[in-house]
């Protein structure tokens, strides 16, 4: 088991900032001027209760979405100003693991993982797309996959193929959108050691958006508590959680009780 | 919620939504041709949704179309009994077929086969995050996605409605040869004597706009699909519908065009 402890990150390389950082949809205003730096090497977790905005954030570092106001910056770029193949070359940087880990249904294991190289990198052999796709399947632990079609994957399986399709693109930072929600505790514990192991492995820098509090206590070096649209209190699990705010207090027992 | 909206609708929320939904659709539509022509072109994956349009509809076109031609021909034969003139009734046919019922037919089957089935497929996509997953990929999800179905929609169906007419008329053959002796070869020579070069081109032409049509309105809808599972269904049923819809409108429209041709 690889703990977070184990990993080393640099206090200076700023890898992801953000700044004054605002998003509404129509009248529902989500971010209110968020700020956050992530260094490179380090896990963020972002805890927050359901609806507060944790995958808007994320889903505005690699242009899924718009800023209504405020600086997105991720490796040196401007965000909101890339178009075109610089916003391809950025999003080859970044993994993103989706909450319902959005594998293609038609595309059995294998195709999954190499829909991603093939279409982005034509002069690669056939040979060097198996090894990376054993490569990244040895990583997650699913070796035995390949074939499968994603229907008959269990829900840590399915996870665990969607993080094995960002890793394949060898990402400097990694978002992960929920990953333990709709998990069992025994395969959540499961995917917080594969994060541990990513980080370490692939020497990713991570923000990981949860509600859950052990995946947050053990996969991140710094936990930031989103709530109503601003961050309350980034700093450590337990400096986050000894903030005199009974919001914070709800959400630390709700989770306990759970 | 307008009472909550600082904006206000010009005329109401339906019409505005409507105008919105055209020009959104067709702002679509232009993204194809700007993207349709530029490398990289996916052939892989044209030649893939040809055959599954193409295989898809290919059993239903050719019982459809086999039974139009019958059909048609037996509803046709009292009237032209009454003159005398059955002998007119594989030019009636040919005509019928070639100009109109064959590409209107395949389009209309296709509207629902095909259109349900991109929309739905696309839909689906939409709500579990896979075209978002495409995007972060590096991969442009409409290129890959819409160009490739669209393209396939517009090559596939002029041929479906070729094949669509050639079975309408051996339906009808069968029902000719079943009142008269009638050689095949003599039945085609005859139907195609009515037919012109203007019929045959139309109604290439006129399947290239119905494909292109079903195409695009499948894609839209299921591009844009929202609202989860309850989406995906509506995106499959509005596709049927919109095509539907506009097939009929484009038949009127290519007719009056190529009438004015023929009279020219």
């Amino acid at each position: 088991m690889v703990t977070k402890d184990e990993h080393i990150v640099s206090s200076t390389e700023k890898v992801i900032s953000i700044r004054d950082l605002y998003k509404s949809f129509g009248s529902l205003h989500v971010l209110r001027g968020i700020d956050l730096d992530v260094y490179r090497g380090e896990n963020v977790v972002v805890l927050g209760r359901s609806g507060t905005g944790k995958s808007v954030l994320i889903k505005l570092l690699v242009g899924l979405l718009t800023p209504d106001k405020g600086m997105v910056n991720v490796l040196g770029q401007e965000v909101p100003l890339l178009k075109g193949k610089e916003l391809d070359a950025l999003r080859l940087k970044i993994g993103f693991s989706f909450q319902n880990s959005a594998l293609y249904d038609s595309m059995n294991v294998r195709q999954n993982l190499e829909f991603p190289l093939v279409m982005n990198f034509k002069n690669l052999s056939r040979k060097e797309i198996d090894q990376r796709v054993h490569e990244v399947l040895e990583s997650v632990g699913l070796r035995d996959k390949i074939n499968q079609l994603p229907s008959d994957l269990s829900g840590g399986q399915r996870k665990r193929i969607g993080i094995a399709r960002t890793l394949i693109l060898k990402p400097e930072i990694m978002l992960y959108d929920e990953p333990t929600s709709g998990l069992d505790p025994i395969t959540s514990i499961e995917i917080n050691e594969l994060i541990n192991e990513v980080q370490k492995e692939y020497k990713t820098s991570s923000i990981i958006i949860t509600h859950d509090l052990t995946c947050a206590k053990t996969t991140g070096n710094r936990v930031a508590m989103l709530l109503d649209g601003k961050f309350l209190k980034v700093g450590s699990f337990e400096e986050v959680f000894r903030v005199d705010d009974e919001r914070v207090r709800n959400f630390y027992n709700y989770n306990f009780i759970q | 919620m307008a009472g909550h909206n600082s904006k206000p609708f010009v005329f109401s929320r339906n019409v505005d939504d409507y105008f919105i939904g055209v020009a959104k659709a067709a702002r679509f539509a232009g993204r194809f041709f700007r993207e349709a022509f530029k490398s990289p072109f996916h052939l892989r994956e044209i030649i893939n949704q040809c055959y599954e349009v193409g295989l898809r509809s290919l059993p239903l076109i050719t019982l459809t179309g086999f039974i139009t031609g019958m059909v048609f021909t037996k509803q046709s034969r009292p009237s032209l009994e009454s003159f005398g003139a059955t002998s007119w009734l594989p030019s009636l046919i040919s005509i019928a077929v070639v100009r109109a019922l064959g590409s209107l037919v395949t389009a209309l089957i296709c509207s629902g086969k095909v259109g349900s089935s991109i929309g739905a497929e696309l839909g689906s996509m939409r709500v579990t995050e896979q075209i978002d997953a495409m995007e972060v990929s590096a991969i442009n999800p409409f290129k890959y996605l819409v160009v490739t179905r669209v393209w396939a929609t517009t090559i596939t169906i002029p041929v479906l409605a070729l094949y669509c007419s050639f079975v309408g008329l051996l339906g009808s053959y069968v029902n000719v040869n079943a009142h008269e002796a009638t050689s095949f070869i003599g039945f085609f020579e005859h139907g195609f004597e009515s037919i012109t070069f203007l019929d045959l081109f139309t109604s290439v032409i006129k399947s290239i706009f119905f494909g292109f049509t079903i195409g695009v309105v499948g894609c839209y809808k299921g591009f844009y699909a929202s609202q989860g599972t309850q989406g995906v269904g509506k995106a499959a049923n509005q596709a049927v519908v919109v095509s539907m819809f506009l097939v009929f409108i484009e038949e009127v429209v290519i007719v009056q065009i190529s009438n004015w041709f023929r009279y020219f």
